[in-house]
Order: structure tokens, then sequence, then C-alpha cells
């Protein structure tokens, strides 16, 4: 689960470099370069395969121990501990979890799927024509509808991270106070940066800051 | 602090045995001095339920004093009750007011199954310590209590963690019913000294395994457990229980 996981956040460290070109301001290109370039270098296509294994071993595992330890508690205590030892998200990985993973489907449906299997249009940068990924999402995020589902996905993601960033690293034994309290830090703000980053992209689109 | 008389409603869990499905019963105490314990207060109703030729309630206790890991009540909702690092049998009734409604519970897990009312089976812990909480000693005369140096963080965190009572409130507490604080405790202590280096990795090694054998949850972190552990076990030692279990794991002989 922790390796698994931490893959994902060195994943998400990436995609959310690439997704800050939009904001370049210069009607894509930039943006358009780069998943141009990420999506025709054979490194990239390798690593996509291992993004792929890490997300569907992630989420059976994650779904396996979700089922296994719900088990062994067999008659519910009356007056639950609740928030008084533990935080409401801690305690609710399976289903942010699940809600991460219909996000996905979503997700890979409006932009991977197109990118990969059919033609985008094209867009002519430094006289090559490449696929115009950038038009593709201002017209994706210009349904609110769509907008709505992606920022409630993304604070899913953010709750997802704040509890299991510090997790990941206590499961592979790094918990002793001085590290534990520098990884604290650093997964509180990357959970809410990389969040607040992904949330603005629909925001963006929908309120015009972004076009084509 | 004042001392003040008064009167509760008690919903006491009642289950004559393992196979039986057991309920709520409520119970009027009356005259309950705010200087009783709160054990005190239950052996008073127990002491009414016995004249009125009723059954008594079964509960688990034995030094009273915080240290034996005996008394084991979930209540409203808490492992031990109201109180940071406290046991049940150092819980006093000031912590309670005049018509306060107490909701008394056992420890919930499928590991630790309800022997009657509020007593359950921690023997999987016994069997869990049996399987690696020892360690290997010369026989002959006593070596000088001071001959071996040991690094004094290391002596006390070794000592913190030796402070686990065995109460299972952290299985109680859990989510996932899982025993991991406990395992770390009794891990810990003797990782950390050098007279547990000759076990050091079969020792986690069977630990870790008997307790998947008992049935308890697996960890995921939440830190319930720390927050309502008696003697403030630190999660700390959790994190080291996963460093020793990878670090045997990968470089055991078997
Ligand atoms: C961008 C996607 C995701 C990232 C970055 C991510 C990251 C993480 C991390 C770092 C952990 C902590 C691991 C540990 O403590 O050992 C974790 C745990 C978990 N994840 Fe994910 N995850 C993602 C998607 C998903 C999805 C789609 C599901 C399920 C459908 C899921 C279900 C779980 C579960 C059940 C846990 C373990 C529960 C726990 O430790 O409390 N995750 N995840
Ligand atoms: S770790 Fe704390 S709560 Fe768990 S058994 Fe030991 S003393 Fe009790
Ligand atoms: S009775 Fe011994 S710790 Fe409470």
């Amino acid at each position: 689960m922790s390796i698994t996981g931490l893959s994902l956040i060195a994943f998400l460290v990436v995609h959310v470099g690439v997704n800050a070109c939009i904001w370049a301001r210069d009607g894509g290109d930039m943006f358009n370069k780069a998943s141009h370039f990420l999506g025709t270098t054979v490194v990239i296509r390798i690593l996509e395969v291992g993004l792929f294994a890490g997300i569907i071993l992630h989420v059976v595992q994650g779904l396996v121990l979700e089922v296994q330890n719900r088990s062994r508690r067999n008659v519910a205590y009356a007056v639950k501990l609740g928030n008084r030892g533990s935080k409401w998200y801690s305690r609710s990985m399976g289903l942010l979890g699940t809600l991460l993973l219909l996000f996905l489907i979503m997700h890979l449906s409006h932009f991977w799927v197109p990118s990969r299997f059919t033609e985008l249009q094209t867009v002519n940068i430094d006289g090559k024509d490449i696929p115009n990924q950038y038009a593709d999402i201002v017209n994706i995020f210009h349904n609110p509808i769509v907008d709505v589902l992606y920022i409630l996905g993304c604070l899913s993601l953010l709750y997802h991270l704040l509890h299991g960033f510090q997790s990941a690293f206590r499961t592979l034994g790094l918990g002793n106070s001085r590290y534990m309290s520098l990884i604290k830090i650093i997964g509180f703000w990357f959970s809410i940066i990389v969040s607040l980053a992904f949330i603005m992209m629909p925001i963006s689109v929908y309120f015009g800051w972004v076009s084509e | 602090m004042d001392h003040y008389i008064m009167n509760l409603t008690l919903k006491v869990w009642r289950q004559k045995n393992n196979q039986s499905k057991g309920n709520f019963e409520t119970y009027e105490v009356q005259g309950i001095s705010s200087e009783m314990s709160f054990l005190e207060m239950m052996d008073v109703l127990n002491d009414r339920l016995i004249r009125e030729g009723k059954d008594p309630i079964a509960f688990d206790h034995d030094c009273r004093e915080g240290i034996c890991g005996m008394c084991s009540m979930y209540i409203n909702g808490r492992p031990h009750g109201p109180w940071h690092a406290n046991t049940v049998c150092q819980l006093h009734m000031r912590a309670y007011h005049e018509g306060d409604v107490i909701v008394v519970e056992p420890w919930r897990a499928k590991a630790f199954p309800v022997v009657k009312d509020l007593i359950v089976d921690r023997s999987a812990f016994d069997r869990i310590i049996q399987a690696g909480g020892y360690i290997s000693v010369n026989t002959g005369n006593a070596v000088d209590a001071n001959s071996i140096p040991i690094e004094k963080d290391h002596a006390d965190a070794s000592f913190a963690a030796a402070a686990c009572i065995g109460c299972g409130a952290c299985v109680a507490a859990c989510k996932n019913s899982s025993a991991m604080l406990f395992v770390s405790a009794k891990v810990s202590h003797l990782a950390l000294l050098p007279q547990g280096a000759p076990e050091r990795k079969s020792r986690v090694l069977n630990m870790i395994a008997q307790m998947d054998k008992e049935g308890f949850g697996s960890c995921t972190n939440t830190q319930a457990c720390e927050s309502v552990c008696p003697k403030e076990i630190s999660m700390a030692n959790i994190a080291r229980l996963n460093s020793e279990f990878i670090g045997a794991g990968l470089s055991a002989d078997k």
C-alpha cells in the first residue's frame, strides 16, 4: 500500500507540473508541447504501464484491506469513539479511495481515452501539427456539472493524501519524532498545494481565466 | 474539590456467555459519592443486585491501581473512560455529575471474545508474548547489573515501551481492531536493548505472525490507539515495529 501510494504521489508531482502549463497565457502552446512530448516519449509510455499496474494494485489491496479490517469486529459499539481518537479522513480511506476511483474512471474517459485512441484536433506550433489537448480541456471544462464533479474528486484526493502521505512513511518504518514532524508538515502542504492546483483548472476555464 | 453525592443512570452490556446474544440493561444507581472510583460504583451496584437475588455484573479487575491491565470497560464510547492516560480502576466518580447517563460496553473485537458481560478473553495477547516476548540469558552466577553499557536514549525508550500493561484498550479503540500498538510496545521494549539482540529477528517475525493468526486487523495509522492508551505508548513504536519487521523479513535466514 505504502509503496504503490508513494509511486502514485510521485506521479502526481509530474502531473500537476505539466498541468500548470495551462496558465502560461500563450494560448496553450506550452501545455500542448509538454503533453505531446509526454505522449510520444518511449520512457513515458513504459512508465504509463507501471502507473496503471500501480493503480490497480493499490486499489485491489486497498479494498481487500478495508473489507478485512471491517470484519475484525462483529458487534458494533453503541457509542463510537469517533473524532475523539482520530481524524474522520484517517478512518475513511476506503471511502475516499473509492470516490477517487470513480473520479479516475471519469477522468480517464475524458482525457486519456480520446488522446490515446481517437484523433484530436491538431494545432500548428513551430511548424509542426500536434494534437490540441489544450482545446480539449477548455471544451470539457465548459460544462459546470463536470467542473463540480472534478472539484469533488480533487477534494477526495486532498483528504486521501492528508492521511496517506504520512501514513505511508509510518508503514515503511520511518516514524521517529524528528523525521515525523518534518514529514507531517511536508505532507500537509503537499496535499493542499497539489489538490488546489488541480481544483483551479476547471475553475480557471469556467471563469474564462484560461481560454482559447 | 468539594465532595458531592449523585444519582446516575447506567446502561450496561449484559451477556450470559460467548454463545448468547447480549443486550443493554438500564440501572438507576443512587447515592454515589464523588470520591468513589468507577469500579467502587460498580461494586455498589453489584452489591444491590446480589441482595435483590439477581446476577451481578461480571467485570475484570485485579490491582485497582492502574498497573495490572485487567480492568477493561468501554465507557461512553472511550476505552477506560473519559480521562487521558488512565485506567478504569483509576477513574473517579468526580468525572460525573447528577443525572449523567453512562453507557458501559466490553472491548469489542473478534480476537477478544466476550466471556461474560464486560469480561473479554484477552489470552490472544498472552500467546503473542509467548511467540517472541522473551530473551536468552546464561545460567550461573548473576552478572553485575551494570556490566552492559546501554545508551541512555535507548534505555528510556525501552522503559517507556515496557510500561504497556497489556490492557487491550488500543485494540478496543481501533476501527480495524488492530493490536499493533501492543505488539510494537512488546517488540520495542526488547529490540532497543542489547539483551534483546539474540532473538531480534525471529521475535518480530514470530510475534507478528501470531498477531495475524489471532485475527487482529491491520494497522492503517489512524492513531486512535495512542489517544486512549493508559500508559501513553507512542505510535513511534509502531513505525519501529514496521522497520524491525521489514528489516527482519529481508534478512532473516528463513
Ligand atoms: C491519485 C491517487 C492515489 C494516491 C496518490 C493514493 C495515495 C495513498 C497513500 C500514500 C496511502 C497510504 C499508504 C500506507 O499507509 O501504507 C494510501 C492508502 C490507501 N488508499 Fe490510496 N491513493 C490513491 C488512489 C486510491 C484509490 C483509487 C483507492 C481505492 C479505490 C485507494 C484506496 C486506498 C486505501 C483503502 C488505502 C489504505 C487505507 C489506510 O492506510 O488507511 N487509493 N493511498
Ligand atoms: S499499548 Fe497501551 S492500550 Fe495497548 S495494551 Fe499496552 S497499555 Fe493497553
Ligand atoms: S485493575 Fe489493574 S489496571 Fe485497573
